[in-house]
């Protein structure tokens, strides 16, 4: 075998990638179905907290900002381990799909809070003032004017933030999650070929070169109006 | 349960003593793993983000491909490919030379970002002034435009550091033997799950004043910006 022939069977080996690319597209799926509960999950609960935190209830908020540090500070991938293997011995027995959930929904959650935060706290003060003194409330006045135009500020840091907390999700292959990395890693061990890993990777491009390409296009976007 | 069984089997001291020397051996190798990966993602960095503001679209162009593709994979993918996939091209880099690997292609791009972002905020002039007194390009660039550059996007660094650390505990996917991993062996050795919890309070106590220094810079940053 010549160099490129070896390259080939070994890394687009298309008997080996025939046999194995319909467990990859199942992975794809599990992928995107994973991404799309933690995006969810993990904005909206951010959101709350950052609400909460705007009530500037003293205590509360040091719990809140404990909790996010915490978040920020650890690894994922022991946040995972430690659900996974950890919670066992507490008789809580979570799925890997689940504890990936819950561990990523949780960082990305720490992560938005303080995005958000820093949003409502760079609204000019003047803004509500002047809405309370139309006679506006603190509710309306956090919802209706101070909220729209954070949430319009801090769009590119939580676009970027979220797509790097969502790759994460190749993590779940630690506890055997069949996500892309998962499914490709178990059909390398079966044909003892690592054809299925090129597939993987290429499976990871589709899913997030144009989510990356659309991050920076809303940074650039975004970023002007507000230059100073 | 009760909190004395909760303590047994998340917080047990003579478990912590116990497993100590296991998990000071992958606290140390976690310490060298981000020492060895830090600067190579800088280096990395750097070399991109001075390549990518050549005028010719020749290099910008594919440079910009290169970066974004980087982006785009998951570090525990590169990762795996280059330890796992790599050996069968013939090139078997070990597990901390697929890490150091990984990292200098995936942190560097990263970096890159973060430090094209930074050259570009600083005024032409800068460069046109330093040369303008007799200043070579080398001195120019590290004396003159890389601080100034450095100092604009200060928090993002700091945040990218941050991550480029919390993320060597991917390489115990690859048997390298540091924190995490060696919590796992503890906890399979004492059937307990004390030593992973020691080791996030361990990654919690080593990097929680990097977050607070974090949140100060990011406050100043939009004090700044209002």
């Amino acid at each position: 075998m010549t160099g490129w022939d070896a390259f080939v069977f070994s890394f687009l080996n298309l008997r080996v990638l025939g046999e194995y690319w319909p467990s990859i597209l199942e992975g794809f799926f599990v992928t995107v179905e994973l991404a799309m509960l933690i995006v969810v999950a993990g904005l909206a609960l951010g959101l709350v907290l950052a609400v909460i935190r705007a009530f500037g209830i003293r205590p509360l908020n040091w719990l809140i900002i404990f909790l996010v540090d915490l978040f920020r500070a650890l690894p994922p991938l022991v946040i995972i381990v430690l659900l996974y293997f950890g919670l066992p011995a507490a008789g809580l027995s979570f799925s890997g799909f689940a504890a990936t959930f819950l561990s990523l929904t949780l960082v990305l959650a720490a992560f938005s809070e303080e995005i958000y935060w820093a949003g409502i706290t760079a609204v000019p003060h003047g803004q509500t003032e002047a809405a309370r003194s139309l006679g506006l409330r603190f509710l309306p006045v956090l919802f209706l004017v101070v909220l729209p135009q954070a949430l319009r500020m801090v769009i590119p840091p939580l676009v970027n933030r979220t797509i790097a907390i969502t790759k994460g999700t190749a993590l779940g292959s630690v506890v055997a999650v069949s996500e892309i990395l998962g499914a490709a890693q178990s059909s390398v061990a079966f044909s003892s070929n690592p054809s299925p890993l090129t597939l993987g990777a290429i499976a990871y491009l589709i899913l997030f070169l144009p989510v990356v390409i659309m991050g920076r296009r809303i940074e650039t976007h975004f970023a002007k109006p507000f230059a100073r | 349960m009760t909190w004395e069984d909760f303590q047994a089997a998340f917080l047990e001291w003579s478990i912590v003593v116990e497993a100590w020397p296991i998990l000071q051996a992958g606290l140390i190798s976690t310490i060298l793993l981000s020492v060895m990966t830090v600067p190579l993602g800088i280096l990395g960095g750097i070399i991109l983000a001075v390549l990518s503001r050549a005028e010719s679209r020749w290099v910008s162009i594919p440079l910009g491909i290169w970066v974004d593709i980087f982006r785009s994979l998951p570090p525990l993918v590169l990762l795996i490919f280059i330890y796992a996939a790599l050996p069968f091209a013939g090139l078997d880099l070990g597990a901390w030379g697929s890490v150091a690997l990984a990292f200098f292609l995936n942190t560097g791009s990263y970096y890159a970002e973060i430090l094209r972002a930074g050259l570009e905020s600083v005024p032409r002039g800068q460069s046109e002034a330093a040369r303008a007194l007799g200043l070579r390009p080398a001195p120019i660039f590290f004396l003159i435009v890389l601080p100034q550059a450095v100092k604009n996007v200060l928090p993002d660094l700091v945040s990218n550091t941050l991550e480029v650390v919390k993320l060597t505990s991917l390489a115990s996917v690859v048997a390298l033997p540091e924190l995490l991993y060696q919590a796992r062996q503890a906890q399979s050795v004492t059937y307990n799950a004390t030593p992973v919890v020691a080791a996030a309070i361990l990654y919690f106590i080593m990097l929680w004043p990097v977050v607070r220094l974090l949140s100060r810079l990011e406050n100043q940053k939009i004090a700044a910006n209002r």
